[in-house]
């Protein structure tokens, strides 16, 4: 985020790393095993994409896409609470990362909402190929959410006792890039899944 | 040594050692009987040799864990050991049960093991690596229960550091998944999934916690690098085990009987296992190109890197080999696995007991490391068995891909045996290779007794 307000101390075009080396190497990890995932789709799909396009139709498009906005929206709060950091605003910090994990709990209702109705209409991971694609994939994804969840509440709690300052804001971005991690990984995710044909 | 009470790792060393001796002879009739096919028969037949091989692995590693476990813990928690007592009374019943149990298997026929030692009243017996009798089996929880008692009350009474934490995570775990080699439903189905529970999450689980736990130790001692960066690593290094492993278990479901996802489960997170070893690699190399300091004991440290580089090929690129539902529909089962079962084995688990035994054994003996020549020896022998077991797993991997064409990919396939008898040169290469193997070993344990230059005093 090219931020246009004042970080003291900091260069402004400096090439550090924003958060924790090691939550780099993880975000790179997991974003490897989702990739090998969203290749073995490809290569399943290739095989067979009638079938796929014909159960593509079932899912709820609607429902990922207000998915899609909510971890977007997630996202930019959590870019407000690093900002915030940045102009040591502790309140800031403190109330976007609450409404980042409010979205994400919000996401997590939605997705529940969705497979209730399928799970509701029988389908199973044996159910095809697709359908096996369609609810793995969506709940690896559904736990990194509520994994994302869990480090932004451990950061908010530390953000109310003020821990984030523009002198030390390392955890927050640690946690901050792994929340955009599960945003990106939904907006690829999203399309494959859902839309694409 | 800092605490009195690490005195009582050097029994469990002692023992660990002797059993892998036990171990690779057997290793070596095994191999002879697949090329002579009634080598030392009736005496020794080959399921037996073959249990006994896998057993006193199995058995001699555990003896190597808890040896590290006590010479470790005491260090991290800074203070004695709960129990030294305790610790030396469970070494000889271990040590009794552990010999009685070798002993049963060679001296009477399996069945009538089986009748002798009451598996009529809990059937256990007669499954790959659980073939042990139900009292040995009763023996080992108690003998685990205790240690872990001992080690766990130690650490709470002491610090409480990450390193610590993470080797009381996988010693529980290993005890807690030894539980389900009592649950032998009639369901081979089912037999065969819990069965797994036991056996790969010991060794792609748990055991993978105890690895990295030992590993962080030995090079914080020997590097001098921050515990705060070792432990980052090792939290990653377990998150990503932790995940690779536990769904990756569904590599081990493909053809049993199991839903079909289990393929696409298990081919997709068992591909990610090379990802916490390439870390561990990295990891081992980075910390010690980082050190700070010049242990005088050189051999731990090679240990230390070879542990990386051999747990990474061995677990890592010889598992990832076949572990594709669609490859391993045609390598199940063959020679391939073994090629792996060895590397994997040595490279992760004998080498960190080695490492674990190098780096403590000087200490125990009141030193800071052995003398230049003894580690020369040592590192004689690290080259030579490492070397001895690469060609092992180079021989059974050619053997397998063999097999896997003549008998199973082959337009027109031929008998088993048949096969046998066509790879049986790669058999006679991989026991010559043995037998490398264990003229390095011998030298590993000549090096314990060579003195020479007398300095470097803890």
């Amino acid at each position: 985020m090219a931020s246009t307000t004042s970080a003291p101390e900091e260069a402004p075009h400096s090439k550090r790393l924003p958060g924790d080396l090691a939550i780099w190497i993880f975000i790179l990890a997991e974003m490897l095993a989702f990739a090998v995932f969203f290749s073995a789709y490809a290569f399943a799909r290739a095989g067979n994409a009638e079938m796929f396009n014909l159960y593509q139709q079932t899912l709820n498009r609607n429902a990922g896409a207000l998915n899609t906005l909510l971890l977007i929206t997630g996202s930019w709060f959590v870019v407000l609470a690093v900002q915030a950091a940045h102009r040591d605003d502790n309140k800031g910090v403190s109330r976007n990362v609450a409404l980042g994990i409010l979205c994400g709990a919000a996401f997590l209702a939605v997705k529940v909402f969705e497979y209730a109705e399928k799970f509701g209409a029988g389908i199973s991971l044996s159910t095809n190929t697709f359908y096996m694609f369609y609810i793995s994939l969506t709940f690896f994804h559904f736990m990194h959410v509520i994994l994302g969840m869990v480090i932004l509440t451990a950061i908010w709690l530390q953000a109310r006792k003020g821990a984030y300052t523009s002198q030390n804001s390392h955890g927050l971005e640690s946690g901050a890039a792994y929340w955009h991690m599960v945003d990106l990984l939904w907006i690829i995710l999203f399309p494959l899944v859902y839309v694409m044909r | 040594m800092q605490y009195k009470s690490q005195a009582v790792a050097k029994p469990y060393f002692i023992a660990a050692i002797g059993l892998f001796v036990g171990q690779i002879l057997f290793g070596l009739i095994l191999g002879a009987q697949y090329v002579l096919g009634d080598f030392l028969f009736p005496a020794i037949p080959f399921n037996v040799a073959r249990m006994v091989h896998t057993n006193l692995l199995i058995v001699w590693l555990l003896f190597g864990f808890m040896g590290g476990a006590y010479f470790m813990i005491p260090e991290e928690a800074e203070t004695e050991l709960f129990s030294p007592k305790l610790a030396l009374l469970m070494f000889w019943i271990f040590l009794v049960a552990g010999a009685a149990t070798i002993v049963g298997y060679l001296a009477v026929p399996y069945a009538t093991l089986a009748e002798l030692t009451g598996n009529d009243l809990l059937e256990t017996m007669g499954r790959e690596f659980l073939e042990q009798p139900l009292p040995t089996k009763i023996g080992i929880v108690v003998v685990a229960l205790v240690f872990l008692f001992n080690i766990t009350m130690t650490v709470l009474k002491g610090k409480k550091t990450a390193i610590a934490t993470v080797l009381l995570i996988g010693l529980w775990g290993l005890a807690v998944f030894f539980l389900f080699s009592f649950y032998n439903p009639v369901n081979v189905v089912l037999d065969k999934f819990f069965w797994w529970w036991t056996v790969h999450l010991w060794v792609e689980g748990v055991w993978e916690l105890i690895l990295g736990s030992f590993l962080a130790f030995v090079l914080i001692k020997t590097t001098g690098v921050d515990r705060e960066v070792i432990e980052k690593w090792l939290y990653v290094i377990v998150t990503l085990t932790l995940i690779t492993g536990l769904i990756g278990m569904g590599h081990h479901y493909f053809w049993i009987g199991t839903p079909e996802y289990w393929q696409w489960w298990g081919s997709i997170f068992s591909a990610l296992e090379p990802i916490p070893f390439f870390a561990m690699t990295v990891f081992a190399f980075n910390m010690v190109n980082r050190r700070r300091r010049e242990h005088p004991n050189r051999a731990a440290v090679l240990w230390a890197l070879g542990v990386g580089v051999m747990a990474f090929l061995g677990a890592g690129v010889w598992g990832f080999l076949h572990t594709l539902a669609p490859v391993n529909y045609y390598t199940h089962g063959s020679q391939i696995t073994a090629a792996h079962g060895h590397m994997s084995f040595y490279g992760a688990y004998a080498m960190l007991v080695m490492m674990m035994i190098s780096y403590a054994m000087p200490i125990l003996n009141g030193k800071a490391a052995n003398s230049n020549k003894s580690q020369v020896v040592e590192m004689w022998a690290f080259w030579l068995m490492t070397i001895a077991m690469v060609f092992i797993t180079l021989f059974l991997t050619a053997a397998g891909i063999l097999q896997v064409w003549l008998q199973r990919v082959s337009d027109s396939p031929l008998p088993f045996m048949v096969v046998q008898e066509k790879i049986a040169i790669f058999y006679w290469a991989r026991e010559i290779s043995g037998v490398f193997f264990l003229i390095g070993l011998i030298l590993y344990i000549t090096s314990f007794f060579i003195g020479g230059d007398k300095k470097e005093t803890a």
